[in-house]
């Protein structure tokens, strides 16, 4: 087995869970590549959906935005946006909506708008919401990918800028929603999954090399770990070639 | 009736100080020349709509001509954050900006609801979110069938509106092609309207799937030829990414960006 970096063992692991022949709403980022790297390994009939209303994408190379002319010119169909979060999203149409965030806490929820306390007083104002609310409400479960450290994971967000499980289990349905929430969370050190009790976000699958000890001081509350905690398989040649490729042609 | 003027004529006439303003574009067809137009011309107190300000909207927002933003999503496409978005929120630099906050899907409904001749559009969004508690625009609502809560949102009606396009005729009829985002519903919202096009050509080539604004639904049309760059034009010219790139760096210093301000109005139009 070759070197690989953490980046690219989380682009990996995030890639092999979206199944063959699903439906995945594609958040920009992280999201983006593990989607494309996805279709080029295991699941040739993913069907990519973006926001800028391009359904079916299949880009020959990483879009550099969810705009990205790329996208358009191989989709199945471009609609409008209208017509992508009203038609598509919102009937619960998707299966899996893979998303990004700055920051995350234990039950999911998910930041984008603000850091610091005070809205109209931000630490760091961030891009906003996007499409991301209504793909955390409406999509059949939800994925999101983001880099561990203790300044993105937090025990509360300070902004909800897409719900996840609230407080814990039974929210959602309390509110009505539809969809799942999120059922995985990929890392760069591992996965996290909510527990089936409580929904708090709980370390399944550690990668290859990481010590436990690393995911905990990497989280900002205190981490629940599984009973049976396993080592997520690394990176094939494969995989990795694809992904490298992949980051080139995007370059 | 489509009137067909230049950039010049048509921004001064058409957008007026205190004016709500959508420049729309969802990364494809931006129209950055009508923004510089803005900018050049002095424009102050705009509300600003769109649901993805990026560069040019930063331009606009550093250039002082914004008191309000009305958005989904700010930030650089493929590049990172908008400094001079973030400035003017966390420093009121060069001057204060409110802002009114929404998601892509409610953003995308309150246009439809503006086009629709509606005084509020029906979505089922913002669950569980913090996005609701800090504006007065987005709202419960009881589903008069079913009891289902929902959310409204009220209509956006800028009153102008300006969009990018591939091409329109001499009698100003336009069409557009490729990712069409918002434009048709934006500009069908707004009470007045400017497209500014690639080209003007005497006849159409019939596009399958092409968004047509009929002359009669467009205020003026001006040609433009390279009017979305650093964004791209379908059958045109493709991104500039590096110009995006190269923006991070200009924005993010002010005096960068005072120096880009002061060329950007030093050039005649």
């Amino acid at each position: 087995m070759s070197d690989y970096t953490a980046d690219e063992m989380m682009s990996v692991a995030a890639a092999r869970a979206l199944g063959e022949g699903m439906s995945c709403f594609v958040g920009i980022g992280l999201p983006s590549t593990a989607a494309n790297l996805a279709r080029r390994t295991h699941a040739p009939n993913l069907t990519l959906i973006y926001e800028s209303g391009c359904l079916g994408a299949k880009p020959s190379r990483l879009p550099l935005s969810i705009g990205d002319g790329e996208l358009a010119d191989t989709a199945d169909a471009v609609v409008s946006v209208p017509e992508v979060f009203n038609y598509w999203l919102q009937p619960g149409r998707i299966d899996v909506g893979f998303l990004s965030a700055a920051q995350l806490d234990k039950f999911g929820n998910i930041n984008t708008t603000v850091i610091g306390s005070d809205y109209h007083d931000p630490k760091v104002r961030l891009p906003g919401a996007g499409g991301a609310p209504e793909i955390a409400a409406s999509c059949r479960e939800v994925f999101v990918v983001l880099r561990q450290n203790p300044r993105a994971f937090v025990e509360k967000v300070d902004f909800v800028t897409s719900f996840g499980h609230g407080s814990g289990k039974g929210d959602r349905e309390r509110l009505g929603l539809r969809g799942a929430g999120p059922t995985l969370v990929v890392t760069d050190l591992g996965l996290l999954r909510p527990d089936p009790e409580t929904a708090e976000l709980t370390l399944t699958e550690l990668h290859p090399g990481v010590r436990l000890e690393q995911a905990v001081s990497s989280t900002g509350w205190t981490l629940k770990v599984a009973a049976d905690l396993k080592t997520t398989p690394a990176p094939t040649e494969h995989e990795l070639t694809l992904l490298r490729e992949l980051k080139k042609a995007g370059e | 009736m489509a009137r067909v003027l230049s950039l010049g004529e048509a921004v001064a006439e058409l957008v007026h100080d205190g004016d709500t303003v959508a420049l729309e574009g969802f990364t494809h067809l931006i129209p950055v020349a009508a923004g510089h137009e803005i900018i050049r011309q002095g424009r102050r107190g705009l509300t600003l709509v769109r649901m993805t300000p990026d560069i040019v909207y930063d331009q606009l927002i550093g250039a002082g001509c914004a008191s309000k933003l009305i958005f989904s999503w700010g930030g650089n496409p493929g590049v990172g954050s908008l400094h001079r978005f973030r400035d003017a929120v966390q420093h009121s630099w060069p001057v204060p900006l409110e802002i009114e906050e929404h998601s892509h899907a409610g953003m995308a409904n309150r246009y439809v609801a503006g086009a629709s001749g509606l005084p509020f559009a029906v979505l089922r969004g913002y669950t569980g979110t913090d996005l609701a508690a800090q504006t007065d625009t987005i709202k419960p609502i009881t589903c008069p069938f079913t009891g289902e809560q929902l959310t409204a949102v009220p209509a956006l009606n800028p009153d102008v509106t300006i969009v990018h396009a591939q091409r329109a005729d001499r009698a100003g009829n336009v069409q557009l092609w490729g990712i069409a985002g918002v434009q048709k519903e934006a500009v069908l919202a707004a009470k007045r309207s400017l497209v500014t096009v690639e080209e003007v050509v005497d006849e159409l080539a019939p596009r399958p799937g092409a968004v047509v604004l009929p002359t009669w639904a467009v205020t003026a049309v001006a040609e433009v030829p390279g009017g979305a760059k650093p964004s791209y034009a379908a059958g045109y010219y493709e991104r500039d990414n590096a110009a995006y790139q190269a923006w991070d760096e200009i924005g993010r210093d002010r005096e960068e960006f005072t120096k880009w301000l002061s060329d950007l109005r030093g050039v005649k139009a």
